[in-house]
Formats: structure tokens, sequence, C-alpha cells
């Protein structure tokens, strides 16, 4: 079957009933965005209207009680923790991705890559019992309180670490052969056809990790909650505690009505804001970065 | 890439960083010597190749001249290509692939123990039926062997970009667009640029597995006239399908064969004796289009 955006060259009566039941599929998944998107913006609205929009940034502090509904500190708090984890885990998740294909030993590869593979599957509340009895007790020890900025971007590094390795590990993959066959036949290192060949080939791969891991990060919610501290304010040391945009929402929508209650949906507003910028920025460096 | 590369690669890392002083300065002749004063540069003794246990071709002793261009011709599964990666040990690649017999480079062993892989490489040029420049501007792409042995100075390399652009012809097509991709260029300029990134090492041998397969017949014939021109400054082994094409451009060639799933050397001679008198039925046939 043969079908370009407007003429159906298959003229069989079955074909147009596919056609009708994708474009119905397809029209649900985006219309899905499009409503939580609008669901989200109905809700938040009385707060920008009560309470004002520039309030947001330019109230006194976060203390929904007094009418104070300043949300700066925890977009921080979700930035600087999403950022250190970013930061962090590319790295290591693309090094783990080249171990795999070119260093280690063959026998190697595949329990590595299935290790890999369970820590992506681990429940985020796991990592954040492990956090809240093993992590911040330890960086407590170095430097009190213990609940900090450190300990939630720790957590969020291994937790990230294997959304981008594996993707990483598939991008490597992907690149064509001819290319290592072409390096290898100049005499080209190892190391010099990794480093110039390819993970330039393997940008476009590699990007989509590292969105995945940003929306994975600044999503996280749960294990934010127990080793962050919740304090609301900008952490100003890796030792401070801090509070999140999202463990901000889990923690005050049991009991929020209102004015309070509209503010909440306007930071779950202000996170889709955060991933669409964050995402449309790394869609920018791929771009300028891609020679294929 | 196989297990047996990596072990190979990591031997050949270490190398790399020793080949550069004792870097022998063989290079393209410095004048166009006569091409055909038979002077064995490349001699084959009983050589077998096998992929695990199937042999690709058995028994080839034939000697390859300094300065000439060698075509090898024959049916698909002859063993040509086979033949060809031998020559820089590309055969490393492949899992389970065995050498057995006598290959050697001038007075270097290719197959023994000690031979630095990497510099054999860089001796020894390879360009492959489909065009595989790196997915990097067409700089880069020349600018990256340069780098890896150590001509870093940008004077130097900006000269000898445009030198080598200017033997394949290229430059004037590309001297305003050195920083686009190299993969918009065309077939045929992209075939010519592989050309010049293997020259730009100024090797003394290059390997060509039909590399005018994949072009239009007007890039083709523009890539045939700059092999031609390669003769009596570079050793050229060219793997071709096109009879015509070998009997314009080579100097001397050699008919390959299958006998039960076998690639055998069946006939080796000045081009004038393979097209003109051949000596075995099998040549005549072949070339006269009775068989193959």
């Amino acid at each position: 079957m043969i079908l370009l955006p407007n003429i159906t060259l298959s003229p069989s009566r079955v074909d147009q009933l596919l056609v009708w039941i994708l474009q119905g599929l397809a029209a649900f998944a985006g219309i899905l965005v499009l409503l939580i998107v609008g669901f989200l913006m109905l809700e938040a609205f009385p707060a920008v209207r009560q309470i004002g929009f520039l309030s947001f940034f330019s109230d006194a502090s976060w203390h929904p009680v007094e009418g104070f509904y300043n949300v700066m500190a925890m977009v921080w708090g979700s930035l600087l923790a999403m950022l250190g984890a970013v930061l962090l885990a590319t790295p290591l998740g693309i090094c783990s991705a080249v171990f795999c294909h070119f260093y280690a030993p063959t026998w190697f590869v595949e329990p590595y890559r299935k290790l890999i593979e369970l820590l992506a599957g681990i429940p985020s509340v796991v990592y954040g019992l492990w956090g809240l009895v093993v992590l911040v007790p330890l960086i407590g020890q170095l430097h009190p309180p213990g609940p900090s900025l450190l300990a939630g971007i720790s957590i969020l590094t291994i937790m990230i670490l294997p959304t981008i390795a594996l993707m990483a590990d598939a991008s490597l993959a992907k690149v064509p052969s001819v290319y290592l066959r072409g390096a290898i036949a100049l005499g080209l290192s190892r190391w010099t056809t990794i480093r110039c060949i390819i993970i330039p080939a393997a940008t476009s791969g590699l990007s989509t990790g590292i969105i995945l891991g940003i929306g994975r990060a600044i999503g996280e919610t749960m294990a934010m909650l127990m080793v962050c501290g919740n304090v609301v304010q900008v952490p100003t040391n890796l030792f401070d505690p801090m509070r999140t945009l999202t463990a901000n929402i889990a923690l005050e929508m049991a009991y929020a009505v209102e004015d309070h209650r509209a503010a909440l949906f306007f930071t779950g507003f202000l996170l889709l804001g955060v991933v669409i910028v964050m995402v449309l920025a790394v869609d920018y460096i791929k771009q300028r970065h891609t020679y294929a | 890439m196989g297990g047996g590369t990596l072990v190979e690669a990591k031997d050949v890392l270490g190398m790399s960083a020793r080949s550069t002083s004792r870097f022998q300065p063989w290079g393209p002749f410095e004048e166009r010597s006569a091409c055909c004063e038979p002077h064995p540069l490349i001699r084959a003794e009983k050589l077998s190749l096998y992929y695990g246990n199937t042999p690709a071709f058995e028994g080839v002793s034939w000697s390859i001249y300094q300065g000439c261009l060698t075509a090898l011709v024959g049916p698909s599964g002859s063993g040509k290509t086979s033949f060809l990666t031998c020559l820089n040990r590309l055969t490393d690649l492949i899992p389970g692939c065995r050498v057995i017999g006598e290959l050697s480079l001038g007075d270097l062993n290719v197959f023994a123990e000690q031979t630095d892989v990497l510099q054999l490489r860089r001796q020894v040029g390879m360009i492959f039926q489909k065009p595989n420049p790196f997915p990097l501007s067409i700089r880069k792409n020349l600018e990256l062997p340069l780098r890896e042995y150590g001509i870093i100075d940008r004077g130097r390399t900006d000269h000898l970009i445009e030198q080598t652009l200017n033997d394949v012809g290229l430059w004037r097509e590309v001297q305003d667009r050195l920083d686009v991709p190299a993969l918009r260029l065309s077939g045929g300029q992209q075939q010519r640029l592989c050309i010049a990134r293997a020259l730009i090492l100024s090797p003394q041998v290059l390997l060509m597995d039909e590399p005018c397969s994949a072009l239009d017949p007007l890039s083709s014939g523009v890539v045939e006239d700059l092999i031609a021109r390669l003769r009596g400054q570079y050793t050229v082994v060219i793997v071709t399908h096109n009879l015509a094409q070998a009997r314009r451009i080579a100097d001397y060639a050699s008919l390959f064969w299958v006998h039960d799933g076998v690639g055998q050397l069946i006939e080796e001679g000045p081009v004038s004796q393979i097209f003109e008198t051949p000596q075995h039925d099998l040549t005549a046939a072949y070339i006269s289009g009775v068989r193959g």
C-alpha cells in the first residue's frame, strides 16, 4: 500500500477504513495533549486572575496561607537539581555506552546492558527510600543537615543515568559501519575514531537521550520529596535543603483550596514550560552540531 | 566490531604513540617514474584466506609492481575484495578470519605479529565502493587524518588540504564551502573527497574496491580519470567489474575465478596480455563475455 498525504493509491474499502482508524487514533493522541494543557490552564487561570501573574515571581515568599505565592525558590530548586543531575549523568551515560561498544570484552557486554536496564526499571520510591536511610545520613555526617540539594542531585543522577546510557547505546549502535571501516582504513586510533567520528555521527540519538533525562529529572517527585528536605528557599550551596516544584505540588495538594489550589496548578503549568524550553534548547544545539 | 578487532585496536592504540618516532618517510614518489619497470612492491606467496573454515581464496602467489595500476577482475565471490583487504589488514575486523601464507609490502611482513597496523594503514590507503566521507565538514574530513599524525599547524594543514583537493580536482568546486557538511556533496565529489582523504597522508599504496560502481556514468568518468592520473605516483590496486575500465586504465591485470566455491588466481600479467593474448581459456572466455 502506498499512501501519499492526499492520495490513496490503493482504492480498496479496507484500506479506507484503516486510514480512518489511524487518523482517529492520531487525533486522539494529539487531542489528549491539548486537553491536558487546556485543563492545566483552566485550573491555573483563577490564580493568575486573583493573585496576578507577577506575584508568582515578586512576592516576598511562598506562604499560601498568608497569601504569598513566590515560586522562584522552587523553580531554582527544580532547575538546579535537574541541571546538576544532567551534567553528571550525561558524561557518565555516554562513557558507559562507549565502553559497552568499543572497550568491553564481548562476554561482559550483555550482562552489563541487562544491569543498566534493571537500573532503569527500579521504582523511584525505592531510590528515595535508599536515599533517605543511606545517602542523607552520609551527607549529614559530611555537612549537616543532610537532606539537601546534593542528595537530590545524587539520586536524580542515578535515576536518569540508565535512560541516557541506554539511549546512547542505541544511537552508537546505529552509526553506519562504513564510517568505522573508513576510519580504520585510514589508520585512525580508536579514541580519535570515537571522539571525532562516532560521537558526532550519533549526536541526534545522544541528545534525545539527554532530553528524556531532562524530562525524567524535572518531573521526578517522590524521591526528591524524600531526600531534599523540602524547605522553601533558594539553595546557596550543595548542602542546603530545598524544595522542587513537583514536591511542592505533592506536599500541598491534599489540603490546598481556592487560590492556593490554583497556584499549585500554576506551578504545574510552569513545570511544563520549563521542560518545553529545555527540549527546544537541546534541539537547537543538536541542529547546530549535526552534519549528517 | 567483532571481538578480535577490539583486542587488535587495543594493541594498536599503544603502538600509535610509538609510531611517530620511527615513522619512515616512504610516501609517494617525488617524481613520476615510468611505471613499468617491473619492480615488485607487494608480494603474495601461497596466500589463502579463510572465514572460519570457509576459504575465500586459496594459494595466491603474485607480485604487484611499484607505481603501477593493477586491476583485479573476475566474477563475484572469487575473492578479489578479500585479497584487497589483506593488503591493509582490514581482515582483522572480521571475527574468525584466518590468513595463511606470506604477504609482504616492500620488506614489511604484513601479517607478522610485530607489524604496526596503524603505520601499515597509513601507507596503504583504501577507497570503498560506496563513498564514505565522515559526517563532518569537508575541511574536517581532511584535517582529521592529519591531526591524528601530529600535523596540527593551521597553515600547514590548510596548505595540504588545498594541495590535495587540487590533486583530486575538487578544489575549484569546494574552495568557498569547505565548512559545509561533506555529505551534501554529490556522489562523485564524495568519492573524490575520500580519495583526497586517503592521499593527504601520502600513502604508498592505494587500494580501491570498485570505486566507480556506485556512481553515475559522468562522475564515474571523472573519478576514473583521477585514478589514471595517480599512476606512477602511487601503487594502485583496483578491484573492478568493469572490464572496459580495467582495460582503459590498468597497466597490469589479474583474473580471479571461483572453483568449487573457492577463489583462485587464474592468470595475471600486463593488460595487453590479459585482454589481447590471454593464456588461459577462462580468461579468454571471461573477457570476451562468454563466461562470467
